[in-house]
């Protein structure tokens, strides 16, 4: 085989990406265009309007663009008080030692487990807790999805802002050290400042993760299609309403399902592209 | 002052070791809930047996007799559609990252590696619309094919970057030797590069198959599920996760939850244990 | 008395990595069949760079270019297909590379199976045997042959590279500091080493060690800032050098 059929398997190889990721923006485009015609583009976003019974057929995404910027916002605000000690765990307190291995092991099993499964551990152990707690009347709801999807990116976050909190430079922590720093203050003045910019971006791909997270809303967030009006109440993420009614659904419904999907796809393909860049600058600062 | 200084050092030191140390508690307790309720369901009807109809479970359940049946229709439909998921997106994702790695300053090459962060980070759910719009739709019906491809979609990603990164990290020293010693590129690459890079890779394919094989999502609107054991993999097939999913519905089925999830977890952890093994050991 | 043709020679040769800096200028030499030539000089003056040029390795990389001529044999090599110059011209680097997924046994057999040429089994233990006997590493190793060619110290992984380049009965053999990651003992063996392997193949040597230049090379090449500053015997340059630049190298007035 010479180098050029070499190359060009290589290049045909690599053609499949983009033909991929052409071929799932063009899938959703086409056929969420019947939604997007039919209420208008701004229309479909602002609606909150879900009606599928016959003749009165009214869609629009706002209950489920807010259900997810809700559970995903609290996953963030749930996740960071575990997630921000394990990486300072990891990659300062104990940095190279064991068991700092066994915890990074820990929490990246964490990331393995399947989301349905998660789903039914929240429903069967987090479920009742909630109701017991009489936090909510139902148990299920934007809180207790949050809870768990908050359990499921500790992994993501954590990893990551390790990584990037390992390479502050020691000369930089030998320095406050020699004038007197204790070592939360070295952690607060120089590994925070230093290793910022990469445990934000680690947080921002943390968000791309629970924006799409999708059977372990749909069994907890209660299945509502209004606008959640406090974290206790019911809902449905883009995800879990998609993964909800697809399969019943056609025509006008089912496209603006698909509808719901190009707007997740584009929200999270956005997420991810700005975490992306930033964990480039911050590698190189 | 200094006293109230380290007094503080000492508090903050200590709540992150609690916090982080909390942190293994879902796991223990995810474990060990699905680990208490389901081992006793873990007989060996239970994998070889297909899923009741839900007339039979319920008949079971008046009787007060466990429910007959098992899980065995799950495990076909997974290891069939994952094999041949795998059979496409292990050599397509192997080829895909040596393109990357050998042309990395090449325009077309960072276009590519950011559209497959961009594959890598779709939520599953939409892997599972585009699935059904480009096979189901196209084929008129639910397939075990279906179920694949959207699993083939999901695998690629993974398995191109960890090429892509294993072969990265080889010393250049390795190939300059072998293109010194006359061999051609490809020559090169398959005799000395890849399996050079063979422990990095096969890691990124144990985690593409653990990632993979919990998925549920892109398989409801594809493989759709199907209670008899079939081969056929034009029909719709089912699968563990999917198995899970209508248990989790079906009020006459809870009892096969546990076992069908325990054997799905077990598995999951196995494959990534194995992998994090292999990583550490390559590395050495 | 005819002229000998020499096997190797260099016609105003340029290495440039970008359009403004040359890393080689106008080198012009001829190297002579069966000679070891050192190629001296201070970090970042082109003596890689020049010795990697025989082999085509900036081929690899599409921001270097050569230019000028360089005689294989009285053939231009920058218009020879790389494969072809790359069999005649072997290489071995300044850390031992071999192959890690192969055996001892399969590295010194590397470069015909990368050159996809089929050998018998009988074929391949002749050539294993006489290539590692030529480096001395054959009693050391010839139980162990299966074994990963890593297993070996730096010193016997080294002098597997160099079995391995001569498996393919090239015509000049690069070595780019091949002793610099190796500790003394190693380092004199490499030596010694070189001085037999004369009689079979003419070296090009870069060393950054005034030493070892001495006591193995023939000719010797001082390079300064891309430039050939000098060329000529080995014993005549140390002791009597022409350029200033040589002298103030050699007394270690510089780099």
């Amino acid at each position: 085989m010479n180098d050029k059929i070499y190359r060009v398997i290589l290049f045909i190889a690599a053609l499949i990406v983009p033909i991929v990721c052409g071929g799932v923006i063009y899938a959703l485009v086409t056929d969420a265009y019947d939604a997007f015609e039919y209420f208008g583009f701004f229309k479909f976003l602002s609606s909150s309007e879900w009606n599928y019974s016959e003749g009165a057929e009214q869609y629009g995404a706002l209950p489920f663009i807010t259900g997810t910027l809700m559970t995903t916002l609290l996953a963030l605000i749930f996740c960071i008080p575990f997630s921000l000690p394990v990486a300072l765990f990891v990659g300062e307190y104990f940095k190279g030692k064991r068991v700092a291995a066994i915890l990074s092991t820990v929490v990246d099993l964490l990331a393995g487990i399947p989301s349905i499964i998660y789903g039914l551990w929240g429903f069967y152990t987090l479920r009742p807790l909630i109701m017991a707690l009489n936090i909510s009347p139902q148990g299920s709801g934007i809180l207790t999805a949050s809870l768990v999807l908050a359990i499921m990116i500790i992994p993501y976050a954590s990893s990551l802002s390790a990584e990037f909190i390992k390479m502050v430079p020691n000369d930089l922590k030998e320095g406050a050290y020699s004038l007197g720093a204790t070592r939360a203050e070295v952690v607060q003045k120089v590994v925070f400042p230093v290793a910022g910019a990469g445990i934000f971006s680690s947080y921002v791909l943390a968000i791309g993760r629970a924006l799409g997270e999708t059977m372990t809303v749909t069994m907890l967030i209660g299945n509502t299609n209004n606008i959640p009006d406090s974290i206790t109440s019911t809902g449905n993420s883009m995800a879990s309403i998609i993964a909800n009614q697809f399969g019943e659904a056609d025509g006008l419904r089912l496209s603006s399902l698909i509808a719901i999907g190009l707007i997740l796809f584009l929200i999270t393909a956005g997420i991810n592209m700005v975490g992306k860049i930033m964990i480039k600058r911050a590698r190189i600062v | 002052m200094i006293k109230k200084r380290l007094a503080k050092d000492k508090i903050i030191f200590w709540s992150i070791c609690i916090l982080a140390i909390l942190t293994a508690v879902p796991l223990l307790a995810i474990l060990g809930e699905v680990f208490f309720r389901g081992y006793d369901q873990l007989t060996w009807s239970f994998f070889t047996e297909p899923t009741p109809t839900a007339y039979k479970a319920m008949k079971a359940i008046e009787a007060g007799e466990p429910i007959p049946g098992g899980i065995a229709n799950g495990i076909i439909g997974t290891i069939l559609m994952l094999g041949m998921a795998a059979v496409v997106a292990i050599p397509m994702g192997i080829l895909c990252g040596a393109f990357l790695a050998e042309n990395s300053k090449n325009r077309f090459a960072q276009t590519v590696s950011y559209l497959t962060d961009l594959l890598q980070g779709t939520p599953s759910v939409i892997i599972g619309i585009i699935t059904y719009v480009w096979v189901v739709v196209p084929m008129k019906g639910y397939s075990a094919i279906a179920g694949s491809v959207a699993l083939c979609i999901m695998m690629m990603p993974l398995i191109i970057r960890s090429t892509e990164e294993t072969l990265k990290i080889l010393p250049a020293s390795l190939k300059e030797a072998g293109l010194a010693l006359g061999g051609n590129r490809a020559r090169v690459m398959m005799k000395v590069q890849l399996p050079a890079a063979f422990g990095g890779i096969f890691t990124g394919v144990l985690l593409a198959i653990s990632r993979v094989i919990g998925e549920t999502a892109p398989l409801m609107f594809t493989a759709l599920g199907c209670s008899l054991i079939r081969w056929s993999i034009d029909k719709p097939m089912s699968a563990v996760p999917l198995l899970i999913w209508e248990f989790f519905n079906d009020p006459n089925l809870q009892d096969l939850i546990w076992g069908a999830s325990l054997f799905l977890l077990l598995f999951v952890l196995v494959l990534n244990i194995t992998a994090k093994y292999i990583a550490k050991k390559w590395n050495q | 008395m005819e002229s000998i043709t020499p096997i190797l020679e260099f016609k105003k040769t340029c290495v440039s990595y970008t359009k403004q800096t040359m890393a080689v200028k106008y080198v012009s030499a001829a190297i002579e069949k069966n000679t070891i030539t050192a190629i001296m000089g201070p970090s970042g003056c082109g003596k890689s760079t020049l010795l990697r040029a025989v082999n085509l390795m900036h081929n690899l990389y599409s921001n270097i270019r050569v230019e000028g001529e360089i005689l294989l044999n009285s053939e231009n090599i920058l218009s020879m297909e790389p494969m072809d110059v790359r069999r005649k011209v072997g290489m071995v680097f300044q850390r031992p590379t071999p192959f890690p997924t192969m055996s001892i046994y399969d590295n010194v057999l590397a470069g015909f199976a990368l050159n996809g040429i089929k050998l018998s089994k009988a074929e391949k233990d002749a050539t294993v045997e006489r290539c590692l006997k030529s480096v001395a590493l054959w009693d050391e190793v010839k139980d162990v042959l299966n074994k990963k060619g890593t297993f070996l110290s730096g010193g016997q992984q080294q002098r597997l590279c160099i079995a391995r380049a001569l498996a393919m009965k090239p015509d000049v053999l690069l070595m780019d500091e091949p002793t610099s990651a190796l500790d003394p003992i190693a380092t004199k063996h490499i030596e010694e080493l070189l001085l037999e392997l004369q009689k079979e193949v003419t070296i090009l040597i870069v060393t950054h060690n005034m030493g070892q230049a001495m006591r193995i090379s023939s000719k010797s090449m001082f390079m300064y800032l891309g430039e050939l500053v000098e060329y000529g015997d080995t014993a005549t340059m140390f002791s009597n050098p022409i350029d200033e630049r040589t002298m103030a190298y050699l007394t270690g007035k510089m780099g």
